[in-house]
């Protein structure tokens, strides 16, 4: 059983005291800034939230066990899901003005000079009620499901026997199934929209194995952490090893959608395709090419080796690296879009990060110490207590 | 020992409480005996087909591909479909041999040598048609970067028709070893049971003097898993670089960026459809029910619902996005496709693709035997018009309507692609006739973990 200790909850509260200040100061000098920053971070808190949720599901349904020992951890990572769809909203309700191009009403009346025949025609699509449904929808099945899955695994606990695991099997499957769908739909909605005249069909898929990679450095530091703080004594590197190559085969499966992607915009040069890489080009050539470096070149140099995976030093540092390098992926997804050419990492930027982190880790460590950190009747438990590779 | 901590959700993967001894007579018994009346019957219509394509092929070489229903305007049509839809059959073999090696799928014991087999023949046949397509195959070797003394460098390395080339060549030799690989300690099993000494000097060359110690399993176990680590991205690289001879050009329905993770996925699911159209026949014929069993069929079957699934996501993504871009002509190729001529080969291919797996859901279904044969064939009949559609109607239809045409193939190329079945066939045939089609050594090592007499005992 885990018990979030009050030094660890002060320094949550002091991470989210600096992610308010950093809000209230970017809202005072900056609004648009502020807002960018908002959406940025919750929508990457969320998607790593997300892919906890994601891992323990597909565990289930491909029938895997050595992960069982600490599936608590992303079953607590998913608890976050109705915070993140609620600020969300939260942030779309208030700030779309400053976000979303596509809700200015001028863009839409044939008499006024902004009028944009383009996006005129996707207001089927991109309006405002729909949109606030489909948010609103993502919430309920993400964190629907996610409560519903957690409910029956802590019910197995108690109750034992294999009638909570089938139906977690299948409730896994009917999640993988909407995962599938939304994933890809969110994306649309609360990023690619952003540049509302931009498309591209991989655009959900690469975000999707982005997010990934980051839910999984996510879950594999918390573990590592709780392993430090003297829980878990039943991971040892036999597992470590597994979620290394995790991190390790995603991260190249995000650097291969992310050149599919690129490559095809680039070699076909369609100027309505191409604008999206062109702002970011001109503007943030640095991070541009740094976002490439630390997510493809650091995971790929740092986890190769089999020694790598089991030592829980370089685990930490390769899922330190991953965690920035997608966080500053989905920056360079958001905030040329919002701010123009005149975005950068500053304290606003970071401070509303720590402040996310701050209500992400309080989440996770109260859910944690809600239950038993190991899910002592699940039949595959065995499996995992002798995971040897 | 570990056998002890397998789940009890966990099914039996081989039955008939077989002994190691019983797993080789099993597993050679067809190598060492007599074929029946059916595999001489099954063999005698491939050789025929095999035959009667070769003919379609002599014909093309000698007139040239105006023997084809080509035109102006649609310039790759059932040829290059023909080879989008053997390659993407050609993903299913190094799927199960590396992938699910990775994931430490046991499962994969089974099955894995003849999808292994059924991959090199896939290629093969593929490789047959942008080979003859380039009209002259005797000048064939000016595909490869030949040194200048050859003539001047011909190769454009720019074009993705020419990473195709190293794409699939690397492909189909990587395969190729993985596959020989596996085969070694199977084959010095049959050389050591031969009773005649042509049989023993033949299989003898053939394993490569292998002796089964400690040291030759140590190497062989490496070896396999550094090959399975070059081979995880090879999949992947492979169906990637076909989707990028559509998807570089600006041809509407071609050009799109989810081409490349949707082929794979696309290229998964026709190949898995095939094995299971030939498992389930070869596991009759041969009678390796207790090896290939009702739990193998679902597992592949599931496989068959996510990359399904996968696909029909990306089929719906591109209809959606076609409209959201608000380009005119990108969104008239996707209603070209389901209300234009060829409107028939989009519904065949949404039906069959889309629709078909998705029965799987179901139980029963998914465990039924006769039920997964015929969904798997029509996968195989929807996969090929999933290519059809995307290459040749898009191609009828482009930006200019002055240039629009119809396709209308000839008995020549329709002939060239039922050739290929046969090739296809034969081969396998044969391969099921002279080598293990299960990799026994390898299943032997999950005996204790899955065998049925095991997994009973600590329920």
């Amino acid at each position: 059983m885990f018990t979030f200790s009050s030094k660890t909850r002060n320094i949550i509260f002091a991470l989210m005291a600096i992610g308010v200040i950093a809000i209230a100061y970017g809202f005072i000098t900056n609004p648009a800034r502020a807002w960018s920053s908002l959406l940025h971070n919750a929508f990457y808190f969320n998607a790593i939230a997300l892919c906890g949720l994601f891992f323990v599901a597909f565990n289930y349904v491909a029938q895997a066990g050595w992960a069982v020992g600490f599936i608590r951890v992303p079953q607590a990572m998913a608890e976050f899901l109705k915070y993140g769809c609620a600020a969300l909203l939260l942030i779309f309700l208030f700030g779309h003005h400053d976000l979303y191009h596509w809700t200015h009403k001028e863009l839409y009346d044939p008499a006024s000079p902004e009028y944009d025949a383009i996006m005129a025609g996707k207001t089927g699509f991109l309006n405002m009620p729909f949109f606030i449904i489909r948010i609103v929808l993502y919430g309920l099945i993400w964190a629907g499901f996610a409560y519903m899955i957690r409910k029956n695994s802590l019910q197995e606990d108690m109750e034992g026997g294999l009638e909570h695991y089938n139906k977690n099997f299948k409730l896994a499957a009917i999640f993988l199934v909407l995962f599938g769908i939304t994933s890809s739909t969110s994306a649309w909605d609360i990023l690619m929209s952003i540049d509302a005249h931009w498309f591209s069909t991989l655009f959900g898929w690469y975000t999707f194995a982005g997010l990934f990679v980051s839910g999984l450095a996510m879950m594999c530091l918390l573990v590592i952490w709780l392993q430090s703080q003297g829980y878990y004594d039943n991971v040892n590197n036999n597992h470590l090893h597994d979620v290394g190559k995790f991190m390790f085969a995603f991260s190249i499966f995000w650097t291969y959608l992310w050149f599919s992607q690129f490559m095809l915009i680039w070699y076909a040069n369609l100027p309505e395709e191409a604008a999206y890489f062109q702002v970011r080009w001109e503007n943030y050539k640095l991070l541009w090419i740094l976002n490439l470096f630390i997510n493809f070149l650091a995971p790929i140099l740092v986890l190769m080796s089999r020694d790598a995976k089991r030592q829980k030093q370089i685990l930490v540092v390769a899922g330190l690296i991953i965690l920035c390098g997608h966080w500053l992926d989905v920056f360079l997804m958001v905030m040329p879009g919002t701010l123009g050419s005149h975005a950068h990492i500053g304290l606003v930027e970071i401070g509303t990060m720590l402040g996310f982190l701050g209500l992400f880790l309080f989440v996770t460590f109260s859910e944690l110490a809600k239950a038993a950190l190991v899910p002592k009747n699940h039949p595959m438990l065995p499996e995992s207590l002798h995971h040897h590779i | 020992m570990s056998q002890l901590h397998e789940a009890v959700v966990r099914d039996p993967l081989v039955l008939g409480e077989k002994t190691y001894h019983q797993i080789t007579e099993d597993v050679c018994r067809p190598v060492e005996g007599k074929a029946n009346k059916f595999w001489w019957m099954a063999f005698t219509i491939s050789l025929t087909a095999f035959l009667w394509g070769f003919c379609c092929f002599a014909y093309t070489v000698g007139t040239g591909i105006g023997a084809w229903g080509l035109n102006r305007t649609v310039g790759w049509a059932w040829d290059i479909t023909n080879f989008v839809w053997w390659i993407g059959i050609g993903h299913a073999g190094t799927l199960i041999s590396a992938i699910l090696l990775l994931f430490r799928q046991r499962w994969r014991m089974s099955i894995n040598r003849s999808a292994e087999a059924m991959t090199i023949f896939a290629v093969m046949c593929a490789g047959l048609f942008p080979a003859l397509h380039t009209g002259r195959p005797w000048l064939d070797y000016f595909m490869f970067p030949l040194p200048n003394q050859f003539g001047s460098l011909w190769v454009n390395f720019n074009s993705p028709l020419l990473w195709d080339v190293f794409a699939v060549s690397t492909y189909f030799s990587v395969s190729l070893v993985f596959w020989y690989l596996g085969l070694i300690p199977d084959l010095a099993t049959i050389r050591d049971r031969a009773i005649t000494p042509a049989r023993k000097f033949i299989y003898g060359v053939l394993a490569f003097g292998w002796k089964g110690t400690a040291r030759d399993w140590g190497r062989f176990e490496e070896v396999a898993l550094v090959l399975a680590g070059i081979s995880t991205p090879l999949v992947l690289s492979v169906h990637t670089i076909v989707s990028f001879d559509f998807a570089t050009s600006i041809v509407p329905g071609w050009h799109t960026t989810i081409f490349p993770p949707y082929f794979v996925a696309g290229a998964i699911f026709s190949g898995f459809a095939m094995v299971m159209t030939l498992l389930v026949i070869t596991r009759k014929v041969l009678g390796l029910e207790e090896y290939i069993t009702v739990q193998h069929i679902e597992s592949m079957n599931k496989i068959i619902i996510l990359t399904g699934s996968i696909v029909g996501i990306a089929y719906i993504t591109e209809f959606f996005i076609a409209w959201y871009s608000g380009v005119e002509y990108e969104s008239y190729a996707f209603i070209n496709r389901a209300t234009g001529p060829y409107w028939w080969a989009y519904w065949m291919m949404m039906t069959c693709n889309v629709i078909t797996p998705q029965l799987f859901w179901i139980r029963k279904i998914r465990r039924s035997i006769v039920a997964s044969f015929i969904i798997s064939i029509f996968i195989n009949i929807g996969m090929w018009f999933e290519r059809f559609v995307i290459i040749a109607v898009s191609l009828t239809r482009d930006y200019i309507p002055s240039a629009w045409a119809m396709y209308h193939p000839t008995f020549v190329e329709v002939g060239i692609f039922i050739g290929t079945i046969g090739f296809f066939f034969t081969c396998f045939l044969i391969f099921a006739r002279v080598f293990p089609v299960i990799a026994l050594n390898e299943l032997k090592t999950i005996l204790k973990r899955t065998g049925d007499q095991f997994l009973k005992r600590h329920e």
